[in-house]
């Protein structure tokens, strides 16, 4: 019956062409669990009836369009209480940024723990919408793009803006155009933060406070070396220079002036260089802001981004050494339809390569801590233990230090301290001792023996994860005592790839 | 002494190759390399104060002449590195100025990887040189003979032998689950197979069963019940603790971030300087704490490459080529910055801007294989490939 569907469903997706399903078509349970595995964080109990029973290509078709996915009302209740969610840069500054010189060392401090609470929040709301929003594919491409390009919560003011920054730069654009993207990235005070652009000026020109300023290389050979043409894209110092020289003037407003641009973004022409370019073979006139709009789209727009980010999106939905055909292939995509990030997905979720890809990726802690907690079916209030082991595993969320982002590569997280640090979550995870059911107590407070555990019910595990496991596994689980079974199939082999 | 210290071991722990041990008179030859990921500034750290362009090219940065702590006529070190100057002054602490990667790289992470894959300008080298100078000492070779500090294996250690990687922050070593027998007995049979994962498995069973109990005995004995203190010197401590304690221990990494000092990077003071500090005295208190096992020690401080001579826009530094690389330790042949050094002139900076490289990192890291762990050119041609032949008067810089 579900086989049939889901045939019928495969032979109706004429706008899927490489879809042919033969005698080799893996069976449904497991394709169905590989969408979920790859288009978002894993199966829970829910997800799996609704791919079945939706058939893969509808279920791709409306990940692909997440706006047409309603988001449970329980999700919206988890994430309501995140006051410092809506609120826009401007205000995060105003509110939490440092104060004026007049504060004391203490009150400075008080402030800068009192702002803690922006990151928190952040996280919290990252990880309630992984492990519960119906659109997964949103998710796992919040995760890709906010790892492209990656912002450190830990230096200076991000920790104000990294929240902000995944909601105006990231999410509005994760499955839009490449060069909206970027461009939304560069315009971000969080990013015109992190890599520096902020102070980025014509030489012999003066910041606001009076300092002189001039040219910082740092944003524009991440630009092109890590968000658009890849480090063998082709550019050379001079065009690093150049580009420099181009974004000069892209900065920060002034909260405190009350500006009416909320989005903390200023291009300032006092501190623009406004000499003539030459930029990747090409002169660029000096027009002031628009040179940067000019640049990115050139950038966006360049065959060897387009490969570049081919690549990296086969490298996360396919394969750590993804196959040149289909990278190729990708890059095509991307390059005809002016860089829409959906069309080249919808590619890639065609493509055989893909389909035949299932268990081929070791999931990276973000992903296999998420797909833990949603497999086991707990009820997540405080993701505190959540985020304490992806940051106890090398993955704090936010605050990966380095422009570059999380590697999503097995030689980059398979290794022998992790492997046992993520069987000792999966033990504690298993036997519902983590206090994922409310707030912690404070401190040594509330003795912690009034909560009563509730493990995870290894059956309803099991059936759920049945067609990832292998013999050996199924075996070494039905010969444990019932007590470890949950424990072992969180911590099993199998679920640690995806 | 030193032997019944090793046979005391030995025998007080018989759990894995303890003939290993047992065969070695003194203590083993260690090496330790501590990375500065970011791309420490050089020029900051080991001052060439007789270059007057150096002044030039940094108004608002350079380290004034009275500020710096005097090595020789040539150089002065940072002040921030006070706490090196007692190993300068024992002639345990040199420096190879102007050395760097031969690849004219600018992008931090090929960089990076071509420091820790000892090949410069190919990616595609499988392996770390750490695990192929660990494959290059004599065996057998146990999981913890080689230890990373941190959550994650880094490249420069990955490869076919096992390696160890171990956080060493506040939260030390935790109890694991697998300490309850009934579950490590299943998670045994589950991990069973020849196949990466299960190699993991096993090998981080077996590195935690050979760490844990000396970092449980040496976090009761350091911190009396106290919580650890975080932060590099504190860290440091306890990895000379560990190391000091298991003398199986041959091979240290540990990298440190934050060195991308683009804006604002400060002179004597400032960002670089409270950055350059818990470094310097978390090397000296890594030195102090390994006693005498220090003696048989080299650790060196590398960079994936140096940055701007002259400062940017910003009081701070973009992305350059030649650097100082650090080498201290007992059998160092110190006091002294080895290395050819180019100037900062016009004519003499790479490409007009940048240090000059003189010194291929991998002869630095050559010296020490071949003067401090002893192993011949059949060895460095494995761990190096297609390295140039090392320089002779680098040689020296291990004492005979």
């Amino acid at each position: 019956m579900l086989r049939r569907r889901f045939l019928a469903a495969a032979c109706a997706a004429v706008a899927l062409p490489a879809l042919r399903l033969s005698a080799a078509e893996p069976p449904p349970r497991r394709f169905a669990i590989h969408l979920l595995d790859r288009l978002g964080f894993g199966p829970a109990a829910g997800g799996l009836a609704h791919v079945e029973a939706v058939g893969a290509e509808a279920y791709i078709a409306a990940q692909l369009h997440p706006e047409t996915i309603a988001e449970p009302a329980s999700l919206g209740e988890l994430l309501a209480p995140l006051d410092t969610l809506s609120l826009d840069p401007v205000q995060l500054f105003l509110d939490y940024g440092p104060q004026g010189p007049k504060a004391s060392p203490e009150e400075r401090k008080a402030r800068r723990q009192r702002a803690r609470i922006i990151v928190e929040q952040a996280q919290a709301a990252r990880v309630f919408r992984a492990l519960y929003s119906p659109r997964q594919l949103q998710e796992a491409m919040v995760d890709f793009w906010y790892n492209h390009f990656n912002v450190f919560a830990g230096k200076g003011l991000d920790h104000l803006w990294v929240g902000a920054y995944e909601r105006d730069a990231i999410r509005p654009h994760a499955l839009g155009r490449f060069r909206d993207l970027v461009l939304a990235t560069a315009r971000s005070p969080a990013m015109l933060f992190y890599l520096d652009n902020w102070e980025n000026s014509a030489p012999g020109s003066t910041m606001p406070n009076g300092r002189s300023a001039g040219l910082n290389e740092n944003y524009a050979r991440e630009l092109m070396e890590l968000h658009t043409l890849g480090v063998d894209g082709g550019y050379t110092q001079a065009d690093v220079v150049a580009l420099a020289r181009i974004l000069t003037g892209w900065g920060f407003v002034r909260p405190r002036m009350r500006p009416p641009d909320r989005s903390g973004f200023h291009f300032e022409p006092a501190r623009h260089d406004f000499s003539e370019k030459r930029f990747l073979g090409r002169t660029i006139s000096p027009t002031g802001e628009s040179e940067g709009i000019e640049a990115i789209g050139l950038l966006a727009q360049s065959p060897a981004t387009a490969r570049h980010i081919a690549f990296e999106l086969a490298q996360y939905f396919v394969a750590d050494a993804p196959p040149p055909g289909l990278v190729e292939r990708l890059a095509q995509r991307f390059l005809q339809s002016d860089g829409d990030i959906r069309a080249v997905l919808a590619a890639l979720f065609a493509s055989r390569e893909f389909r035949d890809s299932a268990g081929r990726k070791y999931k990276t802690p973000y992903r296999y801590v998420l797909s833990a907690a949603r497999a086991a079916g707990v009820e997540v209030r405080n993701p505190r233990p959540l985020l304490g082991a992806m940051a106890r595993l090398g993955m704090p969320l936010y605050f990966c230090q380095t422009p570059d982002g999380y590697k999503n590569t097995e030689a980059a997280w398979l290794g022998p301290e992790a492997t046992n640090v993520r069987i000792g979550f999966a033990a504690a995870l298993a036997s519902g001792r983590l206090p994922l059911d409310r707030e912690p107590p404070a401190m040594a407070a509330t003795p912690v023996a009034e909560r009563v555990p509730a493990p995870v019910d290894a059956a309803a595990l099991e059936r759920l994860l049945a067609p990832v496991l292998s013999p050996h596994t199924r075996e070494v689980v039905a010969g444990s005592a019932p007590p470890l079974r949950a424990a072992l199939l969180l911590g099993s082999p199998d679920f640690m790839r995806h | 002494m030193r032997r019944r210290d090793v046979l005391g071991l030995a025998a007080a722990a018989p759990l894995a190759w303890p003939w290993r041990a047992a065969a070695s008179e003194g203590g083993p030859s260690r090496l330790v390399v501590v990375m500065l990921r970011g791309a420490v500034d050089g020029l900051n750290v080991v001052i060439p104060q007789e270059e007057t362009e150096y002044y030039r090219l940094r108004p608002t940065i350079a380290v004034p002449r009275g500020a710096a702590l005097p090595l020789d006529r040539r150089f002065a070190l940072h002040p921030a590195l006070a706490g090196l100057m007692p190993l300068w002054q024992a002639g345990q602490l040199a420096f190879v100025h102007a050395a760097g990667s031969p690849d004219p790289t600018r992008s931090h992470f090929d960089a990076q990887l071509f420091i820790e894959n000892g090949t410069p300008g190919r990616r595609t080298t499988a392996d770390g040189w750490l695990n192929r100078l660990l494959a290059a000492l004599p065996g057998p070779h146990g999981p913890a003979e080689a230890l990373a500090v941190g959550p994650t294996l880094p490249t420069i250690l990955r490869g076919r032998l096992a390696a160890a990687n171990l956080p060493l922050g506040r939260a030390g070593v935790p109890r694991e689950p697998l300490d309850r027998p009934a579950l490590a007995g299943a998670f045994d049979r589950l991990y069973a197979g020849d196949d990466a994962q299960s190699r993991a498995y096993r090998e981080g069973r077996a590195a935690h069963s050979e760490l844990a109990a000396h970092m449980e005995a040496e976090q009761q004995m350091a911190d009396a019940g106290a919580p650890p203190a975080a932060g590099f010197p504190a860290i440091a401590a306890r990895l000379a603790r560990l190391v000091a304690g298991d003398r199986r221990i041959r091979l240290v990494f540990a990298a440190l971030g934050g060195w991308d000092t683009h804006v604002a990077q400060g002179g004597e003071t400032g960002q670089l300087a409270s950055r350059l500090k818990p470094l310097g005295d978390g090397l000296a208190a890594f030195a102090k704490e390994l006693g005498g096992d220090w003696r048989d020690t080299v650790v060196v401080v590398v960079s994936e490459f140096g940055r701007t001579a002259a400062e940017n826009g910003n009081g701070g530094t973009d992305h350059g080529h030649g650097n100082a690389i650090w080498v201290l330790g007992g059998r160092v042949a110190g006091g002294r910055v080895y290395g050819d050094w180019p100037g900062l002139a016009a004519g003499q900076l790479h490409e007009g801007r940048d240090l000059a490289v003189t010194t291929d990192y991998r002869s630095v890291f050559a010296a020490v294989i071949e003067r401090h762990l002893r192993l011949g050119d059949r060895a460095l041609a494995q761990i190096f490939p297609d390295a140039p032949p090392p320089r002779a008067n680098l040689k020296e810089i291990i004492a005979a």
